[in-house]
């Protein structure tokens, strides 16, 4: 997800190829008005890729779009051009760094502007912001606008009638409209072939998110998570590069494994695991590295997170998606998203986490902009720390909002957190690592 | 002896605790934070050290005292050296001020030395027994006086004031990082023979008090463990292993003064913890405000400017409050606006203060909450726990939420971190 | 015959009433009785009506509950309206509600749904979804299965069936209460001086905790004592309040509006009883019926989406020109991500219609109404310099 990181880093072929899925995508984007591709742009959560595919378009998704920027640094400006243009400050900073991207020409990675979407699929899924981005968006550049409304599990179960309504909507609204911009029509078994390789890729991807069971953990499933995360949540589910790239990325955490290795970092491999955290919340992105180096020296490694369960949970309850059942299994895909999940639904998981990946603590990343994650946050701290009696620590950062990112507030919460968890450990307390 | 010391590098003031091998407390030192961390920790350090040996000195003195209060001496012989550290650093601004003159020729060095005698005179009735000083440090003392005279030495020469408070200025900071120097010793002997001889009713055996000097002199007081903390301090000037994080440090320095505590509220200057102890004091839950002004030390702070009051007025006027007046504002900035459409309204100021002070705790309510509510022993440390009207509120709030709970207030509870940090140094040494 | 003062007193002290002791008398009167409470921004009333309960509308703490359990579950970031809610929970004030529905507004109130689920396991909870897609086939059908699993809980907790007959006796009753709450407002919009915003704000309020027969019965008393009073008519300007469809504004705002020079001629205050804009039939299947009130004849707020983009905003244009309004005061609570996000398309659309309007925001229990007469004041003076004889 950044060209960023890769240049510090040991070259992993996984990295590499990435990256190289990545140009290459936006180079199609922004190719796209003379290749006459059409192009549509969607959420992450409830990233309906494979169908995508079936109509030859290309996706984009500006929450990655606001990640790249943020991870650049440029988010900032771009969030401040909003607010001049009369965007409240407390409204959600991807929202605001789109919008302000978008203003001054919406510029790729590879530097040339990006197309006005052809197709707003609004992936109504788990958070209610994305309703009002795309209506702006909308608003501003009258783009052609397609609503999948995907329910809220509020007992914690995806009913028949939820996944009916959703398999509705795909067969009467989305399909139709994605026929009529795209000028192809639907063919079911292409749906099926895509599914089909997006299950074989959840399969090596879920192995490496369970590697993080073993001790050391070859991964870090938060910062590094982000990396991992990438092509199955994206423009690329579905595809015979996220095929490849799991297969490739799989080898390589064997390896680790297999040699007894630890996560790679910034700056080189983790040696020492001193702390395994979980972590609820999304990262920040523009001060990513900083913020993880904050874990690393401190030899503290995340072994599960929520995070990369946002644009699908498949490890948990072993979801795949099933070319059997194309439009159902689309439809659970959506339903299940980890913020379309009610709140005791992921504390169970999350104490699931904690106790499958022998954690010693509880960490939440509180992001000022998603209310979504956050409210209801401190609760579900509580109730962790009082069901698997380990310490919960928390701090409050944003998603691509420099303002709201304090170096000295969250690594003095984080640095008093870890010396906690140090301290109780040597006088024998509940703290102590198992 | 061995000692082990705590520094606490806070926002406005540095702070030393060195404590003895047994774990009590020798002494204490504070001194304002400047832009050379090394420095502020060395000035605190020595002042604990000073402290240190006027604990030694007294533990004796006491032995050596056959009948009369030796109270009086004590603060004589503290005072002396107070006195001579402060004309030693007076000296120093004094010479580093000439040599930032561009020239003899206009006069400012005639101003210069009328306004160093003036302080030099001042010094006596400063340091005098009984005499309040509103801050003990160099700079507050010396720079209100320098001020003082340099507007009245200015009007009388004609030169301008901005010239003599510019000589001021380019050198306070670069005296203030100068380190200080030796101790306390070569004071000592002439500051007690001075006080005893202001105290004709005491009377003392010679040898013992001969002994006590030098076991106030002379022992060796061993750094054998610093630790030191600091909330937002890029680099402290400790190294790492030598550092704790100023929220264990706090707790811990809670648990040393009051063994049965379980939660600690801090409102400091800039921001606001709320921690959960357990029986070791080690901390086990902690949540802080340190985003937001509001809830913090500098809200009062922003009131008393609005009021145009002194910060430790505040207090006194909203303990006569009769009426309680609700401010809504959490805002520190809106809550002067608040403020001032309460008086226009007609609305008493002890009843609008106590209304703020209300505000501010119901603040700190929120982060104890977060925290895991108030377990008791209750403790509340930091410069907002010497205010009675904040107290009054917290006691109030406290007792309808949370039922009967013991609450600690230690007038010293500015040295909690510093304490805490101490103890860690002392836990350390002995593993 | 009451004066309008007298109502609107005992409106007040309702609204005043955190212990909520007119619900609680209402449920001890009659054993087996039960309430259901529920937040903004709307649910069908009619379903808790048949089954026999009290439906209670409860709009967080206000001005005068001091919150301070309840900030222990958010984030300063986070509005105040979730927190005063949970703070009632925690002092016991809602320890008589049988059950509670979250509806589907914003992932704050949403979440709070699972969170009320934890903290009070056993009270019936409900997460209350509408559909954003308004095809009968698509919306329409999934709608109709909600509101059958709504009726079905709700039967659990009655212990008895819902019938098709008292579900459309239900709905005629409340179809009278829009028709009164319809009489009300447009009465204001027609004379505003007879029928000031505050008095038929707590009037609205007291329709959040009475039985709805006897909201109704209330209105039309406080209309008959309205045309009686005297009441002197100012030159104040005529404007629309919107983006307070939630965390409600301290009374002392709504006063302040007026006071500064603007009539309130239209609001979104409390949707729930504004939400259809039409009768429901009430013969045939209610719940069928209820379901196309919803996707056909509802009012439109952030909370819903606007599947033509043309027409966004469109409802606030008509409602300007319907009211005689001569301008807009957008007025939201901190943190509200519907009514912030909303506002900048509502904005563009009354820009396009040449329709002046103006932005703040509050909190529930927001002191400090300086900034608020300053910024309606100078409004009102613009609106009548600038408007033409």
């Amino acid at each position: 997800m950044s060209a960023e990181m890769q240049d510090d880093v040991i070259k992993e072929p996984s990295m590499l190829k990435q990256k190289a899925m990545i140009a290459d995508n936006y180079e199609q984007l922004t190719s796209a008005p003379e290749t006459g591709r059409k192009v549509a742009a969607t959420y992450v959560p409830g990233n309906l890729n494979e169908l995508i595919m079936c109509f030859d378009m290309l996706n984009n998704l500006p929450e990655i779009n606001a990640i790249q920027n943020g991870m650049r640094k440029k988010s900032g400006r771009m969030i401040q051009d909003a607010e001049k243009m009369g965007h409240s400050e407390d409204v959600c900073t991807y929202v605001k760094a789109d919008i302000g991207n978008m203003a001054k020409g919406a510029i790729a990675p590879n530097g040339k502007p990006m197309p006005v979407p052809d197709l707003l699929l609004l992936s109504y899924t788990g958070c209610f912001t994305f309703m009002k981005w795309f209506e702006l968006l909308r608003d501003e550049y009258g783009c052609k606008t397609a609503m999948l409304h995907v329910p809220y599990t509020g007992d914690g179960i995806i009913t028949d009638n939820m996944r009916d309504y959703v398999v509705k909507q795909l067969k009467e609204e989305v399909i139709p409209a994605m026929e009529e911009v795209s000028g192809v029509k639907f063919d079911i078994d292409r749906l099926r072939e895509n599914l089909k390789r997006s299950a074989e890729a959840e399969d090596d991807f879920v192995w490496v998110l369970q590697s993080a069971k073993s001790k050391p953990s070859p991964i870090d499933a938060y910062f590094g998570g982000v990396y991992y995360i990438g092509p199955i949540f994206t423009a690329f589910r579905g595809t015979q590069d996220a095929v490849d790239y799991y297969k490739i990325l799989r080898g390589e955490i064997e390896a680790r494994l297999a040699n007894g290795q630890g996560p790679i970092t910034p700056e080189g491999e983790l040696k020492e695991e001193r702390y395994r955290l979980v972590v609820e919340g999304p990262p920040n992105w523009t001060s990513f590295r900083d913020f993880w180096k904050m874990f690393h020296e401190e030899g503290a490694v995340v072994v599960a997170s929520t995070y990369t369960k946002v644009g699908g949970v498949y490890d948990y309850d072993g979801f795949r998606h099933d070319p059997d059942r194309p439009l159902e299994s689309l439809a659970e895909y959506c339903l299940g998203c980890y913020t379309n999940r009610n709140l005791p639904a992921r504390v169970d998981m999350i104490e699931s986490y904690m106790n499958d990946y022998q954690a010693d603590g509880f960490l939440v990343n509180s992001i000022k902009s998603c209310n979504s994650f956050s409210a209801g946050q401190l609760m579900m701290m509580r109730e962790i720390e009082t069901r698997t009696g380990k310490p919960a620590a928390f701090i409050e950062t944003d998603l691509v909002d420099p303002r709201y990112f304090s170096p000295a507030n969250v690594k003095n919460r984080l640095e008093s957190y870890f010396q906690m968890i140090e301290q109780k450990r040597k006088g024998g307390g509940p703290a102590k690592a198992a | 002896m061995q000692c082990f010391i705590g520094i606490d590098l806070g926002s406005t003031t540095t702070k030393a605790v060195l404590l003895d091998e047994d774990g009590r407390i020798l002494g204490r030192g504070i001194t304002n934070s400047r832009s050379n961390y090394a420095t502020a920790s060395a000035v605190a350090k020595q002042e604990a050290r000073t402290d240190a040996r006027m604990t030694l000195f007294r533990r004796s003195f006491d032995k050596a005292v056959v009948s009369g209060n030796p109270d009086a001496v004590m603060e004589g012989v503290e005072l002396a050296i107070r006195r001579e550290e402060f004309l030693g650093q007076l000296q120093d601004l004094k010479a580093t001020c000439r040599s930032h003159m561009k020239s003899e020729a206009d006069g400012l060095g005639e101003a210069l030395d009328e306004i160093f005698v003036y302080i030099e005179d001042e010094s006596e009735t400063m340091f005098a027994p009984g005499a309040e000083r509103k801050s003990d440090f160099f700079r507050d003392l010396a720079g209100a006086k320098f001020m003082q005279k340099g507007e009245e030495v200015a009007k009388q020469t004609g030169i301008a004031f901005d010239a003599i408070l510019n000589l001021y200025d380019k050198s306070i900071i670069d005296v203030e990082n100068r380190p200080p120097e030796g101790g306390v010793r070569s004071m000592f002997k002439d500051a007690l023979d001075e006080a005893l001889i202001g105290a004709p009713d005491l009377e003392v055996d010679a040898g013992k008090l001969e002994a006590a000097v030098s076991e106030a002199l002379d022992v060796e007081l061993e750094e054998t463990y610093v630790v030191g903390t600091g909330y937002g301090r890029v680099t402290l000037p400790f190294p790492k292993e030598h550092i704790r994080s100023e929220i264990l440090c706090h707790g811990l320095g809670a648990h040393v003064m009051y063994p049965e505590t379980r939660t600690v509220l801090d409102i400091g200057g800039q921001d606001t913890k709320a921690i959960q102890v357990d029986a070791q004091g080690i901390v086990e839950n902690f949540q802080m405000n340190d985003r937001c002004a509001a809830g913090c030390g500098r809200y009062l702070g922003y009131i008393a400017d609005e009021m145009n009051m002194g910060l430790h007025e505040l207090g006194p006027m909203a303990m006569k409050a009769t009426k309680t007046i609700r401010i809504n504002s959490t805002c520190t900035v809106f809550a002067g606006a608040e403020l001032r459409d309460r008086l226009a309204l007609g609305e008493k100021r002890e009843d609008i203060l106590a209304g703020l002070h209300r505000a501010i705790i119901l603040r700190a309510m929120s982060i104890i909450s977060r925290s895991g509510g108030i377990t008791d022993q209750f403790t509340f440390t930091g410069g907002v726990a010497n205010n009675a009207a904040a107290v009054r509120e917290l006691e109030k709030l406290i007792e309808e939420n949370y039922g009967k709970v013991t609450i600690n207030i230690d007038p010293a509870s500015i040295y909690t971190g510093a304490l805490g940090a101490a103890t860690f140094a002392r836990r350390e040494a002995i593993h | 015959m009451r004066s309008a003062d007298e109502i609107v007193e005992a409106c007040e002290q309702l609204y005043d009433d955190l212990d909520f002791a007119q619900a609680r008398a209402w449920k001890a009167a009659k054993p087996g009785r039960k309430v259901i409470g529920f937040m903004p921004v709307y649910v069908p009333r009619e379903i808790i009506h048949a089954a026999g309960m009290l439906p209670l509308g409860v709009l967080g703490g206000g001005d005068s509950l001091e919150v301070i359990h309840g900030d222990a579950y958010y984030q300063s970031y986070i509005c105040r309206i979730p927190r005063s809610t949970v703070e009632l929970a925690i002092s016991k004030r809602l320890d008589f509600v049988d059950g509670m529905l979250f509806p589907s507004i914003c992932d704050v109130i949403r979440n709070l749904s699972g969170m009320w689920k934890m903290m009070l396991p056993d009270v019936y909870v409900r997460y209350f979804d509408v559909p954003q897609n308004y095809k009968d086939d698509i919306g329409g059908t999934y709608y109709i299965e909600e509101l059958k699993e709504l009726k079905a809980g709700l039967e659990r907790l009655a212990g008895r069936e819902i019938t098709e007959d008292a579900l459309n006796a239900s709905i005629e009753v409340y179809n009278e209460n829009r028709r009164a709450v319809k009489r009300v407002y447009d009465y204001r919009a027609g004379q505003p001086w007879k029928a000031p915003a505050w008095e038929v704000y707590l009037l609205m309020r007291a329709g959040m905790l009475l039985p709805v027969e006897e909201h109704t019965a209330l209105i039309d008393e406080y209309l008959v004592a309205c045309a009686e009073a005297d009441r002197p008519m100012r030159d104040n300007c005529r404007i629309i309040m919107q983006g307070s469809f939630c965390e409600q504004p301290p009374l002392a705002l709504i006063k302040s509006i007026e006071l500064s020079g603007c009539y309130i001629v239209d609001d979104d205050y409390m949707l729930v009883n504004r939400w259809l804009l039409e009768d429901v039939p009430t013969d045939g299947d209610p719940i069928a019926n209820l379901a196309e009130a919803f996707l056909k004849h509802s009012t439109e707020t952030a909370a819903k989406y606007e599947p033509c983009g043309e027409r966004k905003g469109k409802y606030l244009v008509d409602a300007v020109k319907d009211r005689g309004a001569e301008g807009v005061i957008f007025a939201a609570p901190s943190f509200c991500d519907p009514a912030l996000l909303d506002r900048p398309m509502l904005a563009n659309a009354l820009s396009k219609a040449s329709v002046p309007h103006i932005s703040f925001k509050y909190a529930e229990n927001s002191g400090q109404m300086q900034p608020i007469r300053e910024q309606a004041g100078t409004f009102a003076d613009t609106i009548k310099l600038w408007s033409e004889p």
